[in-house]
This record gives C-alpha cells, structure tokens and sequence, in this order.
C-alpha cells in the first residue's frame, strides 16, 4: 500500500479514475449522444479511432515474434517474444473494450457470430478474427500462466500446436489488419484521395502493422527496462540491445516497403496534384515524420549498432502510425465536408480506458513470467 | 442459369476445401447485383418543386414521427444552417427534408428534395455485418432494428450520408431512415407517402425501368429545358429514387463525383484476397518453417544415425 502510495504515476492514474469512471457510466446511462460528437456525418469518434485503427496495428507483435520465434526458429529473439504476444493480447482486448464503449448495443456484440450473420461484410470478417486471434493469443500466452500457477500439462499441449497457432496467428492478422483499412474502401468519397487507395488500403494497413508492432515492442520493452528493471531478468536485459536491432532490422524492411507501396498508390491514383494543397502538407509532415525518419533512424541504429538510436526510432514510427490511422478514421475523413473535433468527454473516457490497458499491462508484467524466464521449470 | 449463379457454383465448389463461410465472400467479390428486374422506384421533377413541405408533412405523419422543432409551413428552416455552413439534412426524426437553392441565372430558387435513394446494391446493405438491411424485390431498402448491433458502419459507407442514428437513446439506439413506405404502402402495391401527398406532382411513382425510359421521353420533348442526366440512374449502380433539374446537379447539393460503380465494387479488391490468403499462407508458411529450420533438422537426424 506505501508502495502504492510513492509512485507518483499511481496519483496520476487516481485522478484519471476520478473524472474519468463518472463519465464512463454517464455514456452508458445517458447514451452516446451525451459523451461523444458522433454525428450523422461523423459516425465514428476517438473510440474507434484512437481504440481500434490505433490500438490494433500497435498490437500486430504478437503474430511478428511468434512467425520468429516459432516459425523461422529464431530462438535468439525468445527471450523477448513473451512480452510480444502479451503486447498482442492486450492491445487485441483493449480494442475489443473500446469497441465496446462505441457500440450502440455492446450487449448485442456476439449477434454478428451467432444471431444474425452478413458474411459478405468487411467488418465481419474484422469481428471474427479479432474474436478467433483473440483466444489464438491466450493459448499462446498459456505457458507463461501456467509456470506461474505451476500446470504442466496446459504447457506440453500448447508446446505440442504451437506451429499451428502461429500460423494462424499469420493469416488472421494479415486479414483483419488489411480489413481495417478495407473497412474504408467503403467510403470511396470520403477519406481524402492521399489516405485512400481502394486497390491498396489493406495493405497499407497490413503493411504498417508490421512496423507498428515492432516498434511497439521496442516502446514497451524500453519502458520496461526504465520502470520495471527489478523485474527482469539477466537474460532478458542482456539480450535487449540485441533484440531491439534484430526488430529494428524487421521494422525497417516493413517501413520501406510500406514507403514503396505509398509511392506506387499516389502513382495509381495520380494523386501528386494533391500534394501542393494543405491537406497534401500534413500528408508529407506525417510521411516525413512518421516514415521516413524513422526509416533514417533505424538503419543507421543498424548500421552503428546503437540500440539507443533505434528506440528513438520506435517511438517517431509509433507516432507516425498513431497518425496515419487517425487522419484516415477522422481527420481527413470527410474532408470535403468539416472538420469533427471529439468531445470532451470522449477523449477523457478513451484516456481512462487506455490508463486502464496500461493498469493491467503493468499488473500482468509484475506478475507472470513475461520478463523474467520461470526458474521453477522442469521439463 | 445466370452468370452470377454460375460464379457463385463455381467457387462455392472450388473452394469447399477452404471451408468455412468464406464462400459466400467469395461470392460478393465476384458478383454484381443489378438490381431487381421489377423494382419500384420514384422520379423527381425538381423543377415542379416550390418547397411548401407537404412531403416533410407526410412523412412525419407515416412513419410516426416525433413533433417537429418548427411546425411545417414555417418556412425559416430553409435559412438554417447547421455545422460547416451545411443546408439541412435528414436527422432521427426527419426522414425527409427540402432545401432551397438559389441559383444564379435561375429566376425563382429551386428546392430539392432529399431522402434515402434506395440504391440498386445499397452500401448499407453490403457494409453491414449483421445483416440488418434488405433491398425488397420491391426496391425499397429496409432496416431491422432487431439485430442492429450499432457500429454504424452503414452510416460510413452510404455515399449519400442518409442512415442517421439515435444517438439519444442510451438503451435501444437504432439506425432511422426513410424505408420507402415498405411497411405500409410500397408492400401493397402504394406509393410513398411523400409522393401521394405532394401538391405540385413534383414526384411520380412507378417501376423503375419505365421511370428512366420516361425521364429521358421528358429530356427529349423540350429540348434545353432540363439538364441532360438523370440523377440516380447510374449513380453508385444505380438508385431507385431518381432526380431530373434544370440546373447542374452539382450546383443543388448533389454529388456529381460518385461514378457509376457501387460501393462494394471498391471493397473487392480486399474480398478478392481474402480466399487466396486462407488457402495459400498455411502451406506457404509451413514451408518457411521448414526451409529456415531444416539446419536443425539436419543436425537432429545425423546425431541420430
């Protein structure tokens, strides 16, 4: 409890709590009306573009470390793909709650699975496989909770499907992360002509979640070494530098690739005239900082061997697809229409829900065997 | 049997290894509705328009609607401007609303009329991942309040911006647009409401098909007077509702830039990889999986030998 009580970003978290909680059962008793500019033209706000298109591709390492770990058996990178999956896990569920504070009728969520189905739809695709990676996840996570409560046998079985999982874990990710940029083709008028390409937008959004999620994890893993250093172990902290190269190495392949793909799109669409205008400005400003200095960042990390420079990457490469998402779901969203700008009250109740994921995702790397190799394990 | 069923059999069967619903996916991404052959529909003469708002009147009265703000012959609604300087629109508890316009070079200010186009292969319908929406053989597109989850998915893709939302209620907030007078008149065989009650004929009802053959009958007969389109006809893939005006569209609040293809037509690109992926990357990965750990297979078998 003192303990508790001396780490000041408990008070901040007390004081997000504090405003927040009211709020968040205000928009479930007086509706979203009350807590959200959501509007007729504005279907979508800050909780499906901050919780979803934001909060998924942040989450993609958990399929990136398994396909390496597991798949191309790259047990170098092991003692960092626990934390991958469990950034995975928790993104994944945490873009389920926010999707849950949107939804019209959240008591309704498991209608699209059982009740009333419209297969032909993008976003059916997105809630079955969110749903199915979901426990894809768990399972992939179950060793860890099963050194921690002392289960072998859960362990073994998993051990005995991991490759199975883990190519699961591929396809489903490479659907529902290319179906979230799907998702907009839908409004071929309305996105701006740069965030939008009908014959690429899956892509695009495949494509940058992989150097989303790699970036994430160099993010929490640095995060983890500043405030949760007693938790990890030798292991781990010797092999961080190492790590956070060889995943540089990976995120740099994406973010090239993801800047080629880009460039061919305005191609297609002959979209340079657009890049003179205001919108075409905060287009590049994104590319710029968002992409290629990252990308800049990165290689020369890998080159110079500077794990330092290559989490300063991580965190611009993080930003920029922070950015992209939320210019695609919002900001240059009706953009021939008017600009929407969140409610108060919606952005504090999406502050407080993602205070809530960092609660949680602390709480499990205090906890379970995620940092620190289990020395209990007797195979 | 028609080319769509023939491309539905054909993957159906050649996918069946697949497995799963994915089939019908398939399906919306090598299909393309049209439309029904015999499909209602409503043209719109909005040069006949002088924006009395009977329309609005009558629909309110139909669909049950909640008293308006301002009663219906109070004219200053055409003066509101909501955010963005925008001219009204349709809201939870207007399915249908008129604006005026006014036009340089035009004598009188022209009024248009505004409601959901009921589209041939609607967005909403082909957006939505609980199947909440129906286009009835009849051509109206319908709404089924029971399964709507409320991800307002269909408001993002319907290229007209028509679905609104009940944003108000925190308990059952549901999708609100005009539905045609399905329920209670298109069903029977009746016109809408709004068309049966306007003054000035403004609208006329009747199959789709002979709809278009008569607006261009009415293009042709007085040359110069109406501008030389048919809103609605081939927009989007086409739309129920269908719109003739003597100034361009795009000077009366419509959007010009929609072309010709539905909205799912840009989607396809997506659904099209959706059955490649499932099939090709677990055999493809596996192989991965062999190829970069074959050294240690390697290794594993001769220390056995």
């Amino acid at each position: 409890m003192a303990q508790l009580i001396r780490n000041p970003f408990n008070w901040i978290l007390a004081v997000i709590y504090a405003v927040g909680l009211p709020l968040t059962i205000g928009r479930f008793i007086f509706g979203l009306g009350w807590a959200t500019h959501s509007s007729y033209d504005y279907p979508w706000g800050l909780f499906l573009g901050w919780g979803l298109f934001v909060m998924v591709p942040l989450s993609a390492s958990g399929f990136m470390l398994g396909t390496t770990v597991e798949l191309f058996g790259r047990k170098d990178f092991k003692p960092i793909e626990r934390l991958g999956l469990l950034n995975g896990l928790l993104g994944y569920f945490f873009a389920v709650v926010f999707l849950q504070v949107d939804l019209g009728q959240p008591w309704r969520l498991v209608y699209p699975m059982f009740v009333s189905l419209g297969p032909a739809a993008v976003l059916f695709l997105v809630a079955w496989h969110v749903a199915t990676y979901l426990s894809v996840q768990i399972a992939e996570l179950v060793p860890a909770a099963s050194e921690f409560m002392g289960w072998i046998k859960p362990k073994k079985f998993i051990k005995s499907i991991v490759l199975g999982l883990t190519i699961a874990g591929i396809i489903l990710s490479t659907l529902h992360q290319g179906a979230l940029g799907a998702l907009f083709t839908y409004a071929p008028g309305k996105v701006h002509p740069l965030w939008f390409s009908s014959a690429f937008q899956w892509f695009h959004f495949f494509c940058s979640s992989i150097f989303a999620g790699l970036s994430m994890l160099i993010v929490v893993s640095t995060l983890s070494k500043w405030f949760l250093k007693w938790r990890c172990d030798k292991t781990f902290l010797e092999s961080l530098d190492r790590c956070t190269l060889g995943i540089s190495k990976g995120a740099s392949l994406a973010l090239i690739t993801y800047l080629v793909i880009k460039f061919i799109a305005l191609a297609h669409d002959n979209n340079w005239g657009y890049l003179l205008t205001g919108w075409g400005q905060w287009y590049l400003f994104e590319i710029t900082f968002g992409a290629i200095i990252p990308l800049a960042l990165f290689t020369t990390a890998i080159r110079s061997n500077r794990a330092g420079l290559a989490r300063l990457a991580a965190f611009f490469a993080v930003f920029g697809i922070a950015l992209n998402r939320l210019n695609t779901a919002l900001i240059a969203f009706n953009w021939n229409l008017y600009q929407e700008i969140p409610h108060w009250r919606e952005a504090i109740i999406a502050i407080m829900v993602y205070a809530t994921y960092i609660v949680v995702y602390r709480a499990v790397l205090y906890r379970l065997p995620i940092l620190y190799t289990w020395k209990g394990d007797s195979k | 049997m028609n080319r769509r069923n023939f491309i539905k059999g054909s993957l159906a069967g050649g996918l069946a290894v697949a497995a799963t619903a994915k089939t019908e996916k398939a399906d919306a991404a090598a299909g393309t509705f049209g439309g029904y052959a015999d499909s209602m529909g409503v043209l719109v003469d909005l040069t006949k328009c002088v924006g009395c708002r009977t329309c609005e009147a009558a629909c309110n009265k139909e669909q049950g609607l909640p008293e308006p703000d301002k009663p219906f012959d109070d004219y200053s609604v055409f003066d509101e401007h909501r955010h963005g300087g925008l001219p009204r629109r349709t809201t939870e508890k207007e399915y249908t609303i008129v604006n005026r316009y006014e036009v340089e070079g035009r004598e009188k200010p022209l009024y248009r009329k505004f409601q959901c186009n009921h589209c041939n292969e609607p967005a909403c319908l082909t957006s939505c991942f609980v199947n909440a929406y129906t286009k009835t053989p009849e051509g109206a597109v319908i709404y089924n309040p029971k399964v709507c989850v409320g991800c307002r998915t269909c408001m993002i893709a319907c290229p007209f911006y028509v679905p609104t939302y009940s944003y108000s209620s925190a308990i059952n907030p549901v999708v609100k647009k005009c539905i045609m007078c399905y329920d209670t008149r298109l069903k029977f065989g009746r016109p809408p409401a709004c068309v049966e009650a306007c003054p000035q004929g403004v609208m006329t009802f009747g199959k789709r098909k002979d709809l278009i053959s008569l607006a261009h009958k009415m293009i042709d007969a007085k040359p110069g007077k109406y501008v030389n389109h048919v809103y609605g006809e081939t927009e989007v893939g086409g739309t129920s509702w269908m719109y003739l005006s003597d100034v361009p569209f795009e000077e009366i609040g419509f959007n010009t830039h929609l072309g010709p293809q539905p909205i799912i037509n840009y989607v396809k690109d997506f659904l099209a990889i959706v059955p490649m992926v499932l099939t090709i990357w677990p055999a493809l990965f596996t192989g991965f999986h062999l190829l970069a750990t074959r050294k240690q297979a390697n290794k594993d078998e001769s220390n056995k030998a």
